[in-house]
C-alpha cells in the first residue's frame, strides 16, 4: 500500500534539501555557487575533487545507510510485533561489527574487497538467527530484550578480545574509532561495496509489506490468510542481515535509527506495517543525513562520531518507549 | 456440497492424543457448534484442520495451497491479537488480502465486502476508531468482521462470542446462522449451551480429544451426555420461541 501522499512529499523534500546541504556544507570553505559548478562541470581542480570524491559519496552513503537502518528497524518491529525491536539494540549491528573487526584486524579486508561486507553480513545473519531462535516470533518484549542483551554482550566481548589480542595497537585504536560509527573520509569505493548488498536487502524487506500487515492479527490468522510464515521469516532474516551488515561494513555501528524513525512515523501511516517500511526507509535517510550534518556543524574540528550522536539522541527515545510500554512488557 | 472433510484426524502432544481420530464432514448450509469442556481439544481440532498443527489422518483444507486455503476457509483464532494501533476499517480490510493479487489495490468488490462485514457486526460507526483503543468485546467483533470480510465458503471461529454482551452474543450467532442459510458453512466453538441449542444446525461434542456426539442440538444436548461430559445437570424445554436450555448445577 502506498504511503500517504503528504508524508511521502514531506520526506522526499526533506531528503532532497538535506542532501543538497550535505554536499555544500563542509570545512573546505567553498561558496555555494562554486560548489555546484565544481560538482557538475568541474575539470579536476581541487574543489571538484572535494565535491566528487569526498562530499558526494558521504552524502550518498548517508542516504544508503539511513534507508537501510530505518527499513531494517521497521521490518523487524513489524515481524516481531514489538516497537522495541531494533537491529542495533539487540546486537545485530554489534555482531556485524564483530565480523568486520575480524577481517579488518586479520588484514583479510585488504586482500579481498568483498571480505569486509561479507564478514559483516555473516555476523549480522548469525545474530538475527540467534535472536529469532531465542525470542521466537511470539516472544515477549522481555525475552527479546534479554536475548538482545546477551547477544550484544557476546559480540562486544568477542570484539574486545580481537582488539585485546591485536598485535598492532595503532590498528586497534583505528578500529575502535571506526566502530563508533561515522561517514567521514569515505569514498565511492564504500558506496560500491555496500550498494549491491543494500539493494538486495531493500528488495527483500520491501517485499514483506503484506505479510507484515497480516501478521498484525497474529501468526495463526496470518497463516490462514495465505502468508507463508516460514518464507517470511527467511526473507526477513536475509534482508535485515544484508541491510545492517552492509551498513555496518561501511559506516561502523550506528544504532537507534531503526528505533527512532519507525516510532516517529508510525502515527503518520496509520500504524500500517507495509506503509511504515517505505516511510522508515525515507525517514532513516533523512535522519542520518541530518545527523551527519549536525556532526559536522556542532564540533567541526573534533570529529564527533555519527554513531555517538545517534546514541545520544536515540537512548532517551528508547527510555521513553520503555516507559510507555512498561505495562505491556511481560 | 462438502466444504470440509476430516478423516481420522489425530493430534498428539508427546504420546497423549489431544485430538483422537476425529472423522467429520461439514457441508454447505451447516452452522456447526463445537462444544466440550476446557481442554477437550476444540482449538487443536480447528488448528489441525487448517494445517496449522502437525497431525495424522487427513484434512481436506490442509491439502490446499496456502492461497487456495485462504480463499476457502477463514479462521478466527481464540487469542485476539491486534498488534498495532490501526483503524478498524483498515484492520477489517486485511481480510481481503487473500483475494488481492500481488501489487493490486483493493477495488469496489473489496470495499463492498468490508462494508458488509462491518455492517453485519454492527460496526458501521467504528470505522475510524483505533482498534487497540476499543474494549475487549468490541475488539472481538472487529476481528470477527475481519474473518467475514475474507468471504470464504467456510468459516472457523474459535470462541467468537466469549466476552461479548448478551445482545452481541445473540447477534453474532444470528450472523453465523445467516451465513449458513446463504449456503456457506460455519464451525464455531462456544461454551454457551443455550445459544448453541438455539442457533446451530448441528453440534459436535468433544471430550478428551474424542468426538463423543455429532447430531442436531436435540440429539446432542441430552441430560445424559451433559452429565457424562461436562458433569452438569441441565434444564431443557421447547418453548414457542424455540428450545431453551439452562445448565443448572454441577454434579
Ligand atoms: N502448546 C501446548 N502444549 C502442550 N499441550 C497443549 C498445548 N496446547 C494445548 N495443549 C493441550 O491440548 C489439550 C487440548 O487443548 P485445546 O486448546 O484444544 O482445548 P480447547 O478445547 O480449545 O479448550 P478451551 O475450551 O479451554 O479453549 C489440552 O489438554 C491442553 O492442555
Ligand atoms: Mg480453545
Amino acid at each position: 500500500m502506498a504511503v500517504r501522499t503528504p508524508l511521502i512529499i514531506v520526506l522526499l523534500s526533506a531528503l532532497t534539501a538535506l542532501f543538497f546541504l550535505s554536499v555544500i556544507i563542509g570545512p573546505a570553505g567553498i561558496t555555494m555557487a562554486d560548489t555546484l559548478r565544481a560538482l557538475l562541470w568541474g575539470q579536476g581542480e581541487a574543489a571538484t575533487l572535494v565535491m566528487r570524491e569526498i562530499r558526494l559519496p558521504r552524502a550518498i552513503l548517508a542516504v544508503m545507510v539511513g534507508a537501510s537502518l530505518g527499513l531494517a528497524g521497521a521490518a523487524m518491529q513489524g515481524y516481531l510485533r514489538n516497537p522495541l525491536a531494533e537491529p542495533g539494540l539487540i546486537g545485530v549491528s554489534g555482531s556485524a561489527a564483530l565480523g568486520a573487526v575480524i577481517v579488518l584486524q586479520t588484514g583479510l579486508a585488504a586482500v579481498w574487497w568483498l571480505a569486509l561486507p561479507f564478514a559483516a553480513l555473516g555476523g549480522a545473519l548469525a545474530s538475527v538467527l540467534l535472536i529469532l531462535l531465542l525470542a521466537g516470533p511470539r516472544g515477549s518484549s522481555l525475552t527479546l530484550i534479554l536475548a538482545g542483551i546477551a547477544i550484544s554482550a557476546l559480540a562486544g566481548a568477542m570484539t574486545t578480545l580481537v582488539l585485546n589480542l591485536s598485535p598492532n595497537p595503532f590498528a586497534a585504536s583505528e578500529v575502535v574509532f571506526w566502530m563508533m560509527g561515522s561517514l567521514s573520509d569515505r569514498s565511492f569505493d564504500h558506496v560500491w561495496i555496500a550498494l549491491p548488498f543494500m539493494i538486495i536487502g531493500w528488495i527483500l524487506l520491501l517485499s514483506l509489506g503484506r505479510p507484515l500487515d497480516v501478521l498484525t492479527l497474529g501468526e495463526d490468522a496470518a497463516a490462514t490468510m495465505g502468508v507463508a510464515t516460514g518464507r517470511t521469516r527467511l526473507v526477513l532474516v536475509l534482508g535485515i542481515a544484508a541491510c545492517v551488515g552492509a551498513a555496518t561494513a561501511v559506516a561502523g555501528a550506528i544504532g537507534f535509527v531503526g528505533l527512532v524513525v519507525p516510532h516517529i512515523l508510525r502515527p503518520f501511516v496509520g500504524a500500517r506495517p507495509s506503509s511504515l517500511l517505505w516511510a522508515s526507509a525515507l525517514g532513516g535517510a533523512v535522519m542520518v543525513l541530518a545527523a551527519d550534518l549536525a556532526v559536522r556543524l556542532i564540533l567541526p574540528d573534533r570529529d564527533l562520531k555519527l554513531g555517538v550522536l545517534m546514541a545520544i539522541i536515540g537512548a532517551p527515545f528508547f527510555l521513553h518507549l520503555i516507559y510507555k510500554t512498561r505495562g505491556e512488557v511481560r | 456440497m462438502t466444504l470440509l472433510e476430516l478423516d481420522h484426524l489425530t493430534v498428539r502432544r508427546g504420546e497423549c492424543p489431544v485430538v483422537d481420530h476425529v472423522t467429520l464432514p461439514v457441508a454447505a448450509g451447516e452452522c456447526v457448534g463445537l462444544i466440550g469442556p476446557n481442554g477437550a481439544g476444540k482449538t487443536t481440532l480447528m488448528r489441525a484442520a487448517l494445517g496449522l498443527e502437525p497431525f495424522s489422518g487427513t484434512s481436506s483444507l490442509a491439502m490446499l495451497t496456502a492461497v487456495e486455503r485462504a480463499r476457502t476457509a477463514a479462521f478466527l483464532p481464540q487469542a485476539r491479537q491486534i498488534a498495532w494501533p490501526m483503524d478498524v476499517e483498515t484492520l477489517v480490510a486485511l481480510g481481503r488480502v487473500p483475494h488481492l493479487p500481488r501489487g493490486t489495490a483493493p477495488g469496489a468488490v473489496d470495499r463492498a465486502a468490508v462494508d458488509d462485514a462491518l455492517h453485519r457486526l454492527g460496526l458501521d460507526g467504528f470505522r475510524q476508531r483505533i482498534a487497540t483503543q476499543l474494549s475487549g468485546g468490541e475488539q472481538g467483533r472487529v476481528l470477527i468482521a475481519r474473518a467475514l470480510a475474507q468471504q470464504t465458503p467456510l468459516l472457523l471461529a474459535d470462541e467468537p462470542i466469549a466476552g461479548l454482551d448478551p445482545a452481541q452474543q445473540i447477534a453474532t450467532m444470528q450472523v453465523f446462522a445467516g451465513l449458513a442459510q446463504e449456503g456457506r458453512a460455519v464451525i464455531v466453538s462456544l461454551h454457551d449451551l443455550g445459544l448453541a441449542a438455539r442457533h446451530c444446525t448441528r453440534l459436535i461434542l468433544m471430550h478428551q480429544g474424542r468426538l463423543v456426539a455429532d447430531g442436531t442440538p436435540n440429539q446432542v444436548l441430552t441430560p445424559e451426555l451433559m452429565a457424562q461430559v461436562f458433569g452438569i445437570s441441565i434444564w431443557r424445554q421447547d418453548s414457542p420461541l424455540g428450545p431453551v436450555l439452562q445448565p443448572m448445577g454441577v454434579l
